[in-house]
């Protein structure tokens, strides 16, 4: 479904990404774990288009995209939750969702989505008419997610949704994606820090050091692997 | 209240200010008698003008803490009587037909003098509602607005100069030319934010004015284009007095127009996407909003309204020159959006009447002007940081299980 071939991105004269490649299936949960500064939000951020790639080609469904500019691609159905939630924090939580449905037309569809992700985070629902800046991390992230759901992206792209939230919390994410990914076949690219999270709800996984794919395999296997244990699972 | 460290610091302050104030309201020299005249009555008053003030500026300042604190312990806040007046609609409709019908008999009662001032006025609260557009749902900080406002009015002098185009051919070419400059300022300010942004807009705005300065061939210079002709109604002759009435009754119908127009562009998708990229240009770029695309149309759209006002300035007044657009106008229109309330349609229309207004009913006080701009702002920051008005989106209604049932 996605596919990375030599990826090379800059900022400035600064090489964040030395060649990426990587293939990404329909169906799957794929996870890309590395340490900070490894580059991966840049990997998002050139599939987006929002840092376009120097060098390289991707893949969507077959057609180029690398360069397509950002919103050209989040029309053909890839929608990043970006590091950090970045919710709208002045817009209601609604008016965040509504911008999440920005490019679509189609009213009735758009309202059975947010009744799905009401459904997926009912305390969201609770939450509507409040300042999206006014609520905690945990709903913040759950919102970011939901604003992503609400463009019904085919390709759901995930940047650390587990950043700085509480395990509980963590726990109850990862849940609705593992959900999501499976009742709706969505998916789902998962960039994390926490590689023991990921690992565990991804089907297969890629490890990235200093822009450079190291290795990859399938999940349980790279979390048998001693290598992985010693860098990312802290056994 | 009024216990002893009140008055301590209050006498403090009022002694302070008097000890400033000293060489320049008690010491007067008369040069023609050589002697020095001691005022010291006014020492006193200065004294206890100050004395009072300062213990109403901490009133206030109390007053505003504690309702801050409120705030902070998870009550209720207060919603604003402002607001509390603009929504509730048996006050707001009544309201409306009144300010109306003040409107539409406004040059009957009144002088020609106050005709022209409230023309003036209501330019000003066209051109603001256009920055409001580009400050205040965009996020934009443009220092050099006017620039468009002089496309405008340039646009229907030079045209009707050499071409003799008439009024209401100019209005909508001098509203396209000024979009187009628009765009053209829009291009190479697309990365920049916040403070660049408002270096770079506010030296467009004195190139356009340089030019118009120093392009002696194109733009006749600081002598300026006389003789422009007042706005045609059918050919009808018409005497001075007919002419500015015709001319607010215009203003009038301009202003309607444009509230219609921005309020229409506010709930808009383009309006919406304005205020997200407002917020966080990344996350904008990731739901899918074309970012430049939506920068461009908001200095388009917000010019396109300066130049409309530029065109009927320069039809009212029959004569401009590039003094008439200095960086000083773009501070005005800036502060009757900061003042008005940033967003807000009825707060930018509020700060556009007062702060136009004001200063012609106070043409004694002509010298203090710059003062009284200076403590009004302060004040404002101090204690209505969100403007007169502040901006009350539209909040979106669904109804839902819950809220059924809460309302039931
Ligand atoms: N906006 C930027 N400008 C310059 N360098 C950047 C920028 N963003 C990231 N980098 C650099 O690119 C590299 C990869 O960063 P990033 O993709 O954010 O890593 P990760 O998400 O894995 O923590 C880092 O060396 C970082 O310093
Ligand atoms: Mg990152």
């Amino acid at each position: 479904m996605l596919e990375l071939k030599n990826v090379q991105t800059f900022y400035g004269n600064i090489q964040a990404l030395k060649g990426i490649s990587l293939q990404i299936a329909e169906g799957e949960i794929v996870t890309l774990i590395g340490a900070n500064g490894a580059g991966k939000t840049t990997t998002l951020m050139s599939v987006c288009g929002i840092v376009p790639p120097r060098a390289g080609e991707i893949y969507f469904e077959g057609q180029p995209i690398h360069h397509m500019p950002a919103n050209k691609i989040v029309s053909l159905g890839i929608c990043q939750v970006p590091e950090g939630r970045r919710i709208f924090p002045y817009l209601t939580v609604l008016e965040n969702l509504d911008m999440g449905a920005f490019l679509r037309n189609d009213k009735a569809e758009i309202k059975r989505d947010l009744d799905y992700v009401f459904s997926l985070f009912p305390i969201l629902a609770e939450r509507r008419n409040q300042a999206g800046g006014t609520l905690s991390g945990g709903e913040q992230q759950m919102l970011a997610i939901s604003r992503a759901l609400m463009a019904r992206p085919r390709l759901l792209l995930l940047d650390e949704p587990s950043l700085g939230l509480a395990p509980l919390v963590v726990k109850q994410i990862f849940e609705i994606i593992r959900k999501v990914n499976s009742e709706n076949k969505t998916t789902i690219f998962l960039v994390e820090q926490n590689a023991n999270l990921a690992l565990k709800v991804a089907h297969r996984g890629y490890v990235m050091e200093n822009g450079k794919i190291t290795m990859t395999d399938t999940a349980a296997n790279l979390m048998a692997n001693e290598e992985v244990r010693k860098a990312y699972l802290g056994i | 209240m009024f216990n002893v460290k009140e008055l301590k610091k209050s006498i403090l302050v009022s002694l302070w200010f008097m000890f400033l104030t000293f060489p320049i309201m008690v010491i007067k020299v008369n040069t023609i008698y050589k002697t020095i005249e001691w005022r010291w009555s006014r020492m006193a008053w200065v004294g206890v003008g100050s004395f009072f003030l300062s213990f109403v500026w901490r009133a206030l300042l109390r007053k505003k803490e504690m309702g801050m604190k409120q705030a902070e312990e998870g009550q209720e806040q207060k919603v604003p009587l402002t607001q509390k007046l603009i929504h509730d609609k048996r006050f707001s409709r009544p309201a409306l037909v009144i300010i109306c019908a003040f409107a539409l008999i406004y040059p009957l009662v009144f002088s020609l003098y106050q005709v022209n001032i409230m023309t003036t006025a209501l330019i000003y609260v066209v051109v603001g509602l256009g920055l409001n557009i580009v400050v205040g749902l965009a996020g934009l900080l443009d220092l050099g607005y006017v620039a468009f406002y002089a496309v405008g009015a340039y646009s229907y002098a030079l045209l009707n100069h050499h071409f003799g185009i008439g009024f209401w051919t100019a209005l909508p070419i001098g509203a396209a030319m000024a979009a187009l400059f628009g765009i053209v300022l829009g291009f190479p300010v697309l990365r920049l934010r916040g403070d660049y942004l408002a270096i770079v807009t506010l030296g467009f705005g004195e190139i356009i004015r340089l030019v118009l300065e120093n392009w002696n061939e194109f733009s006749f210079g600081p002598s300026g284009i006389a003789n422009i002709p007042r706005p045609g109604f059918f050919g009808i002759q018409m005497n001075l007095h007919q002419v500015h009435t015709y001319i607010y009754y215009l203003m009038i119908g301009m202003t309607v127009f444009t509230i219609f127009v921005v309020r229409r562009l506010q709930d808009s998708r383009i309006g919406r996407a304005w205020m997200a990229l407002r917020e966080d240009e990344v996350a904008c770029q990731a739901m899918g909003i074309d970012k430049t695309k939506t920068k461009l149309s908001a200095f388009a759209l917000g010019a396109t309204w300066a130049g409309m006002g530029g065109v009927v300035f320069a039809a009212k007044t029959t004569f401009i020159n590039p003094a008439s657009f200095t960086i000083w106008e773009s501070i005005i229109i800036l502060c009757i959006v900061v003042l008005g309330g940033m967003g807000s349609i009825v707060g930018v229309i509020c700060g556009a009447l007062i702060l136009i207004l004001l200063p012609e009913y106070l043409r004694a006080f002509s010298e203090y002007r710059m003062l009284m701009f200076g403590a009004v702002l302060i004040f404002m920051m101090v204690f209505r940081p969100g403007g007169i008005i502040s901006d009350v989106r539209k909040v979106y209604q669904f109804k839902g299980l819950n809220e059924t049932t809460k309302d039931q």
